[in-house]
């Protein structure tokens, strides 16, 4: 938890870089030098940033949208299963209220399974899984052309933990 | 293959003190655990003042005797003579003297020459003796650039193997296969090739995107597999003497598991829709494709039979992963899998006669074969995980990969290839520059 409030101060800070050197690009944009102003204060500073600052269309945002060290960007599945759960509808409920909220976010829904299974079949069942997904979202009024989909099967594991691969992962694009 | 236009092949004479004699030996593989044959091959005779750009022909004549042997101990059936003992050296005469042969224990003996021709050309002749009978059993002669040494010596092998099993060889044979590297978090996929000893290893992608599940054409130079190029995973015909590759058709959802019909005129393949996977088969000169599944479950890994009249597939129409064989047409499915656990990736033997699997069962995996109506079901390897099975252009061997179960401190995870006889013995794994996976196994070269 401590990590991803000091990761979501770097964020905060890193997006008000990005809004000051935005005001530059039609004069210099070729150019990557950055300006010679001041460094930015750092980022443990004991005044809060400004809240507008936030950007709410960040992975790190959505992935802590539920707060209470959900995250809330990915949701799980049974063993050789896509149904969507009770703990993965609260999530992707979660999700969708993010996306109405934030209609500029388009999302790549990622298919994954654990490695406990031929790769042939996995794509297909990733795929499965990342439409199940898209297929809840747009249940829930987020349109469909928002979400695109992509089942990478068993090859891209997060953990040696084979429950932990079994996931549809919402990738913001 | 641009060397096949200049490679010749002529039967030689036979030069036999025997007249008509009954070959004695004879290798029956339809039976595990056969006694290897005692084999004396013999340094091809050449000179040491012929030089080519590969080295003298007499280097060309020893390196060749070397693949040989090791394309044939490799086989398992036979067991070359350490060529310390041989009593007599190599030496060009036509016929041996068979009792120094006998002396030493072989059963077979291979001869032969090596000689540097006027247009650069190598001439390289060998003959196949039968030393108990004292009869000589085959005799070929061969033209080819120095540089094709090596599929020469395969070639060779495949003729001994062929006139003392009464069946084809595999060893002109290639691999395409999936190079892993990297950690398990970060794993590099990519397209490699490889002669079916390990020799000419080259990458054909540079692992900018991943490549999986690649396929050899049985009638030509090119692969289909699935890329994710582009983060779009589909299926695509790469050409390996151009090195140009090309998707197979545009379509809205993913397409993957491409295998080539036996003509190699068809791609079949699985085409997802909305998350639901069917099976297809696209024509490839015109890119048109005919619906062969259509069914709520997953069908994927089709394979065709080996003259395209049924289709055995992967499905879990029935609750969980079984396989199916079917018309190939799309009718009359039926399922014929029905043992413990569930099945995959059914792959079809170029015989015709057997059909091999993956078997997952009791947290353990199992490559196996069954008969085509599901009968005669027989294990052949067992492990942590193993999948994907490819049989050699015979029939007789499969070729499949392992993957080993991460240790505690963030190694292990290793995949490897590895291939086993039908008999269920000879289990050897095929060494590779990195890791590998998802073996592929050539036709014959012709």
């Amino acid at each position: 938890m401590l990590n991803k409030f000091y990761a979501k101060l770097l964020i905060m800070a890193g997006a008000a870089l990005v809004l000051s050197a935005c005001g530059n690009t039609n004069d210099s944009a070729m150019d990557q030098t950055p300006a010679a102003e001041p460094a930015p204060a750092p980022a443990p500073a004991p005044t809060p940033a400004p809240a507008p600052r936030v950007d709410t269309t960040t992975q790190e945002y959505l992935n802590d949208i539920m707060g209470g060290g959900v995250e809330a960007d990915t949701v799980h599945f049974a063993f050789d299963r896509y149904d969507v759960d009770a703990e993965a509808r609260r999530i992707l409920q979660a999700q969708a209220e993010w996306m109405k909220a934030n209609q500029s976010v388009n999302v790549v829904v990622e298919g994954h399974c654990d490695e406990r299974g031929t790769r042939e079949y996995n794509i297909a069942l990733g795929d499965r899984r990342a439409n199940a997904v898209k297929n809840y979202l747009v249940a829930m009024g987020v349109g469909a052309s928002r979400i695109r989909t992509v089942s990478y099967g068993k090859e891209r594991p997060i953990s040696t933990d084979h429950a932990m691969n079994r996931r549809g992962y919402t990738r913001v694009n | 293959m641009q060397m096949l236009k200049i490679l010749i092949v002529s039967l030689i004479g036979f030069v036999s003190a025997t007249l008509s004699a009954q070959a004695v030996i004879e290798i029956d593989i339809t039976r595990g655990n056969v006694q290897p044959l005692p084999i004396a091959i013999t340094s091809l005779v050449g000179s040491d003042q012929e030089m080519t750009s590969n080295g003298s022909v007499m280097e060309i004549g020893q390196q060749i005797a070397q693949v040989v042997t090791a394309d044939l101990e490799r086989s398992g059936l036979f067991s070359a003579i350490d060529p310390r003992a041989f009593i007599n050296s190599a030496n060009a005469s036509p016929v041996p003297q068979f009792a120094n042969w006998r002396a030493v224990g072989a059963q077979a003996l291979v001869t032969g020459i090596a000689e540097l021709e006027e247009d650069g050309r190598v001439r390289v002749e060998f003959r196949l003796w039968d030393v108990l009978a004292g009869s000589q059993m085959t005799g070929l002669r061969y033209y080819t650039a120095p540089r094709n040494w090596r599929r020469i010596a395969h070639l060779i092998s495949d003729a001994i193997y062929k006139r003392l099993t009464g069946e084809d060889g595999y060893f002109d044979t290639r691999i395409v296969y999936i190079s892993e590297s990297g950690p398990y978090l970060d794993r590099i996929k990519r397209l490699a090739i490889m002669d079916q000893d390990g020799y000419n290893h080259k990458f054909l992608t540079d692992g900018s995107y991943m490549i999986l599940n690649p396929r050899f054409s049985p009638t030509s130079q090119e692969i289909t597999y699935l890329s994710f190029y582009n983060d779009t995973p589909r299926v695509y015909l790469f050409n390996i003497d151009t090195g140009k590759s090309e998707m197979l058709g545009e379509f809205e959802g993913m397409t993957f598991a491409p295998r080539f019909s036996p003509d190699g005129k068809k791609v079949i393949m699985s085409k997802a829709e909305n998350g639901n996977s069917d099976i297809f088969a696209m024509e490839l000169s015109t890119r048109r494709i005919q619906r062969l599944t259509s069914h709520s479950a997953i069908d994927t890994s089709p394979s065709y039979s080996p003259f395209g009249r049924y289709i055995t597939f992967n499905s879990d129409r029935g609750g969980s992963q079984q396989i199916y064989v079917m018309d190939a047409d799309g009718s009359n499915i039926k399922r014929i899998s029905f043992g413990d656990g569930l099945y995959a990736t059914p792959v079809w033997s170029p015989r015709g006669d057997l059909i091999a699997f993956t078997k997952q069962t009791g947290g353990k995996f199992y490559i196996g074969v069954m008969r085509p109506d599901g009968t005669g079901e027989r294990i052949l390897t067992e492990s942590y995980f193993e999948e994907g099975p490819t049989w050699s252009p015979n029939g007789r061997v499969l070729m499949y990969y392992r993957k080993y179960p991460y240790d505690n401190n963030g190694g292990g995870g290793e995949t490897q290839l590895w291939s086993i006889d039908l008999t269920g013995y000879n289990e050897r794994q095929i060494l590779t520059p990195l890791d590998g996976s998802d073996p592929a196994w050539s036709p014959l070269m012709e």
